[in-house]
């Protein structure tokens, strides 16, 4: 079985990246690559009461997945999601552990409830009132590939449409100093099983033992090595060049990921 | 869906090691379930502690990934012969055409709690000794079953609160018939540590009497811990009997709250039905439920509800965490396994520690065991985040 789907709308939101259309300017050459500091937009679709409760893990990922969405012009009601993560949320584990050593131990319930890795994927369930199952996903360095293979299987498999979320967030001293993710970093794309009128491309996916890509640009190839999302960036490169082509994602230590990408005419 | 084999099955959890001792506890009617007294931790609560953890040793060339969740699960890879089992489907199938696909959902977090103790008083920097990613983080329960089988598969954790192990089975399942694979170890390993012990009594959540599932008056969960796996392959062509089969997994989420169910359970209904149909099966067809049954007041009654509303007032059910606790990011495993069980050895286990079924819940709960025919068994598993997950095992013949 061919692992393959139409790819609808894309969201991006990362270090000097601000949206798919800016990112699409960046990564095709018609823009230069400018690191600024993540700014992530409070997610105005959850009620107040959990807007207030929102760290930066479910601010990301619902902002790439709400820009994916709309440029889909897709129902995100009925639409079976993938989130994948290197980890949870960084900030919410230092309190709890800073707390859990003290001999206090008053761990806020709040946060309790925020720490478990599937927080995106409740909230966003919660604001667009899906129902539809979510798969989360870990796999350290290689969520991005690990998240891809599974929304492909779901759509070649199960022919239905699917919302991939990839998304890392930064973490705190002093584990950041032995986990260095330098920001956050989300990309989320629709994927689905037809063509249908707003398709991008489409992608094909096949494991493989050749040598993934770096970008040309240093800071780009920086960025990719640094955060586990931005493994995507070949792929979103080939996206926004508009041509067909093919690239490799690093994967596993012993895999890779080769996408074959054909644009939509 | 097409079903899919259980060639070998193995759990770990404080009913016993491996699934004769599990066997025989349900038989038996025994709990696992002691105060706590679990590292430094003060609270008054019963817990399901595994024997032993501390003591298992990694080999040496991963001692990279020792931590309190990775002995566990290597622990429980080495019981009924599973480790050796997973061996013959590498050379069988091929390294690269078996995945693996592990539930957890706080993995080995303990690390980074007891690295936060001993930060250097002056920098507060964590020890040299802490290594984030191979214990910490999500994923190194199932690098490290990866690497410790030599598996070069697609690998994967799946971290969705008390849903994950569950879930493994529906990535699985894909990915087998998508035809990326050929086998998959699936399976889910969660240990005690101080941030679900904590955290879940900083909710209200623990009780501090061993659970009473479906109980007028339970109060609240028992952790436990607990590693169990099973290995799926394709239905052969030629089968005993007497094999148990994965016919169908349903999954959805409740849009509803971060920490509390649905009131009237309608997304663990919603995953009970797309079972079912993922199953080709009617509500009939289902001898006995296993169900999530955690003992909180809201998830019996929001389940009771869901299974009635499906099943009606008299299909058997039952929650085995008044055994083995609620074991988290572990449960949907060790409950498929129990669920295989129950179909082999034609045995519904009643719900212990329940002495009097809350009158106000519809579902027959089941308090006593029963030895009778199950050939079809359904199997809950509701998560923080309002995500669930139902799967449905039965007999082969």
């Amino acid at each position: 079985m061919r692992l393959s789907a139409y790819i609808g709308g894309i969201g991006v939101l990362g270090p000097g990246l601000n949206n798919w259309p800016q990112t699409a300017a960046v990564l095709s050459g018609r823009q230069p690559y400018l690191t600024t500091p993540t700014a992530l937009p409070t997610p105005a679709m959850l009620p107040p009461a959990e807007r207030r409760r929102t760290g930066r893990v479910v601010k990301l990922a619902l902002a790439v997945a709400l820009e994916a969405i709309a440029s889909a012009a897709a129902d995100p009601a009925e639409m079976p999601c993938v989130f994948s993560s290197s980890g949870g949320d960084g900030h919410i584990c230092h309190e709890i552990c800073q707390a859990l050593a003290l001999s206090t131990r008053e761990v806020s319930p709040t946060r309790f409830s925020n720490s478990v890795h599937n927080v995106a994927a409740g909230y966003w369930s919660i604001a667009t009132g899906s129902m539809a199952a979510s798969n989360v996903l870990c796999a350290f360095d290689a969520s991005f590939v690990a998240g891809l293979l599974e929304a492909l299987t779901q759509v070649t498999v199960d022919r239905e449409s699917v919302l991939l979320v990839a998304y890392d967030t930064e973490y705190p001293p002093p584990l950041h100093a032995k986990r260095p993710l330098p920001d956050a970093l989300g990309v989320a794309m629709v994927l689905t099983p037809e063509r249908i009128s707003g398709s991008m491309a489409n992608i094909e996916l096949t494991l493989t033992d050749e040598p993934y890509d770096k970008m040309a640009d240093l800071e780009l190839e920086t960025l990719r090595g640094a955060i586990p999302a931005a493994r995507s960036l070949p792929l979103l490169r080939l996206l926004a060049m508009g041509a067909p082509g093919r690239a490799i994602l690093d994967y596993l230590d012993i895999s890779r990921a080769a996408v074959q990408i054909e644009p939509c005419a | 869906m097409k079903p899919l084999l259980l060639a070998e099955y193995t759990a770990t959890s404080c009913i016993g090691r491996g699934v004769a001792p599990t066997l025989a506890a349900l038989v038996e009617r025994r709990s696992g379930l002691r105060r706590c007294e679990f590292e430094t931790v003060n609270i008054d609560t019963h817990i399901g502690e595994v024997a032993g953890v501390d003591a298992q040793r990694l080999p040496k060339a991963l001692q990279i990934f020792d931590c309190r969740n990775n002995r566990l699960a290597e622990l429980a890879v080495q019981q009924d012969g599973f480790f050796d089992a997973v061996q013959a489907a590498a050379a069988r199938w091929g390294r690269r055409r078996v995945g693996v696909f592990i539930g957890t959902s706080t993995a080995g977090i303990m690390q980074t709690e007891l690295a936060y103790r001993a930060r250097d008083a002056a920098s507060g920097a964590l020890p040299p000794s802490f290594v984030y990613g191979t214990t910490h983080n999500s994923f190194s329960v199932a690098d490290y079953l990866r690497q410790r089988c030599g598996l070069e598969g697609p690998a994967v954790a799946v971290s969705a609160a008390c849903a994950s192990s569950a879930k493994v089975f529906g990535s699985a399942r894909r990915m087998i018939e998508a035809g990326l694979i050929d086998a998959a170890l699936v399976g889910g390993t969660d240990s005690l540590c101080l941030t679900t012990l904590y955290g879940f009594h900083s909710l209200q959540l623990t009780s501090a009497t061993p659970c009473r599932p479906f109980d007028s008056a339970r109060d609240g969960i028992s952790i436990g811990e607990a590693a169990a796996f099973a290995l799926l392959e394709r239905v052969p062509e030629t089968l005993d009997g007497n094999s148990v089969l994965l016919y169908g997994v349903g999954e959805s989420s409740d849009a509803y709250h971060m920490s509390a169910p649905h009131p009237e359970g309608l997304g663990a209904k919603r995953a009970m039905q797309a079972a079912l149909d993922a199953a080709s099966m009617q509500p009939g067809d289902i001898d006995y439920i296993n169900l999530h049954g955690t003992a909180t007041p809201s998830n019996d009654r929001s389940e009771s509800q869901a299974v009635t509303s499906i099943f009606g007032p008299t299909t058997p059910c039952s929650s085995t965490k008044g055994a083995t606790g609620h074991t988290l990011g572990a449960a949907g495993a060790l409950e498929a396994v129990i669920s295989a069980l129950a179909i082999q050895n034609r045995l519904m286990p009643g719900g212990v520690h329940t002495t009097r079924v809350d009158p106000t819940l519809t579902a027959h709960y089941i308090r006593e065991n029963r030895r009778a025919s199950v050939n079809r068994v359904l199997s809950n598993s509701f998560g923080f985040g309002g995500t669930n997950c139902s799967l449905i095992f039965g007999r082969a013949g």
